[in-house]
């Protein structure tokens, strides 16, 4: 069976050791990713991050994964050289991150970098490169793709940035694409349209998606699946629509808490967090 | 009383041919107690309103007063006392090597506070922390009480009117309703008036009873809570915000 899925994740810890003994940022959880659209949902601090990172092996020393097994595409992430990564990452695999501003290279034209990102997997010259990204440009849906080649960074807006990082990402061709919050730094309009584009070339490609937020209600317009983690585990695994009949506190407490324009409330309700959440077992999300 | 009056506010950024007029012809009324919401995209000079009352931005004209003070380039000690202002990003907004018992205490000796010892107490008490809190660093706090102690530090010379510049878009959701919850109680006891800038309808709309929505810099519709909620916009770029923000809740 596992040759359909894109990803296998057995049994993965992250750990940070520190002063007072190890943390674990996660803590035992095992999911799989088909050609669909996975979120992960949680507060600052419940792992989803750490998730989507040490899936491509980017957990920074002094932090380390510990896992029963990853499998990218039947590659064996966790004993993959990191040379092996590099062909990896971008190629099966690639991930967006929250902030255009921090992730984009401030001294490259977007253009170099687009191309950079294509040729380091493909074997293609310059004028193809040039013309694939611009093509990649006007599918992310950035007007006058020609004029924005040349520009850098620090000359387009964050929404705009946005699209191009998604370009970038999506120009070698990955079976999977990892986002990590990649409309919170955004505007409430340009969000829908970057995120609509991401929806677009992800389906229309087949690729399977990870998208990360802490956004609730967001996740369940854009996604099949969603695994709402809590301190590291997995406390509940749902189909996207049927979100309202989510059972675990945690879930419904995320969902109460968002002020709602059409359903005002009084006040707000305010999570109450219970200590044996953190010592349930991990749900878990294989398919 | 109208707290807040704001009269052909202009302000802008540099001179000659690098000018851009961040804001353009701007005028509303904030009642006493009234708490107002101003929202658009970024761009649309919603945060250059506020800072441009707060007294950050030198290069505006047009009138504005306050508490039928009329406002100069120069802010008097008693504006800074009744108006006090949060910043967005609570991680930028506290000095990393004070600790919440000076950052509050400079304040205070500021304005010419007695007593700072039980202030600072009974401040931290209002936003929620414990007297545990005094004498940490900021490292040493979530991002949630981190914004306690901002809301706590624009509270220290007891202001009648508060400047909110999104005041939870750095935080989750979980915590946001927590610091929503705090500013609404807050207002209550202390009879404060509130200009809050936000992009996030649901936000404002939870908090404000009055929105403006800017576009461009320009000031393009007021309307009341009940007509945004019953989506009775009549400016089209009202409109679509409000479409896209009900498309991303639902």
């Amino acid at each position: 069976m596992s040759e359909q899925h894109l990803l296998e994740v057995d049994n993965l810890w992250v750990k940070f050791p520190t002063r007072s003994g190890i943390f674990d940022a996660v803590r035992g959880i095992s999911f799989s990713l088909g050609r669909e659209r996975l979120g992960i949902v949680g507060e600052s601090g419940s792992g989803k991050s750490m998730t989507g990172r040490a899936v491509l092996k980017l957990i920074r020393k002094p932090g380390f994964i510990e896992a029963d097994r990853v499998e990218m595409n039947g590659v064996d992430v966790l004993n993959a050289s990191e040379i092996r990564m590099r062909q990896l990452r971008g190629h099966h695999a690639s991930m967006i991150m929250q902030d255009p501003k921090f992730s984009l290279n401030p001294v490259m034209t977007v253009g170099q970098q687009i191309t950079e990102a294509l040729r380091a997997h493909e074997k293609v010259s310059k004028q193809t490169a040039r013309k694939r990204a611009v093509d990649m440009l006007d599918a992310v849906a950035i007007r006058e793709p020609e004029r924005v080649f040349d520009l850098y960074p620090h000359e387009v807006s964050g929404g705009m940035g946005q699209r191009i990082m998604i370009a970038m990402m999506l120009i070698p061709g990955p079976e999977i694409l990892i986002a990590d919050e990649p409309t919170s730094a955004l505007d409430v309009s340009v969000q829908l349209q970057v995120l609509e584009i991401m929806d677009k070339l992800v389906s229309d490609r087949g690729m399977g998606l990870i998208f990360i937020s802490h956004d609730l209600n967001l996740v369940s317009k854009f996604c099949d699946r969603i695994m709402i983690m809590y301190a590291g585990r997995i406390v509940e695994v749902c189909e996207a629509g049927k979100l309202h009949e989510a059972t675990h506190p945690y879930t419904v407490g995320l969902l109460n808490s968002v002020p709602d324009l059409t359903h005002p409330r009084p006040r707000l309700e305010v999570l109450q967090r219970d200590p044996a959440w953190r010592e349930m077992p991990s749900v878990s999300a294989l398919l | 009383m109208n707290a807040v009056e704001i009269r052909d506010l202009n302000v802008w950024f540099g001179d000659g041919a690098s000018r851009t007029d961040a804001v353009k012809q701007v005028s509303f009324d904030v009642a006493e107690g009234e708490s107002f919401g101003l929202v658009g995209e970024s761009g649309s000079g919603k945060s250059t309103v506020l800072r441009a009352l707060a007294g950050l931005i030198p290069s505006w004209d047009g009138s504005m007063r306050v508490m039928n003070e009329p406002l100069g380039l120069k802010r008097s000690r008693q504006f800074h006392k009744t108006v006090q202002m949060v910043f967005q990003d609570p991680y930028a907004s506290l000095h990393p090597r004070q600790t919440v018992d000076r950052v509050l205490s400079e304040v205070m000796h500021l304005h010419g506070v007695k007593d700072v010892d039980t202030r600072i107490e009974k401040l931290l008490r209002d936003v929620g922390l414990g007297p545990g809190f005094r004498f940490r660093y900021p490292h040493q706090l979530s991002g949630g009480q981190r914004q306690r102690v901002a809301i706590a530090r624009a509270l220290a010379p007891e202001p009648r009117i508060l400047l909110l510049d999104e005041p939870t878009s750095a935080l989750d959701v979980s915590v946001q309703a927590e610091i929503l919850n705090l500013l609404a109680d807050l207002r209550e006891e202390h009879g404060l008036t509130y200009i809050m800038v936000s992009h996030d309808l649901g936000v404002v709309g939870h908090l404000c009873s009055r929105i403006a929505v800017m576009q461009l810099g320009e000031l393009v519709e007021v309307l009341g809570v009940a007509e945004m909620r019953k989506l009775k916009a009549q400016h089209p770029y009202t409109r679509h915000l409000l479409d896209s923000s009900i498309q991303s809740v639902r």
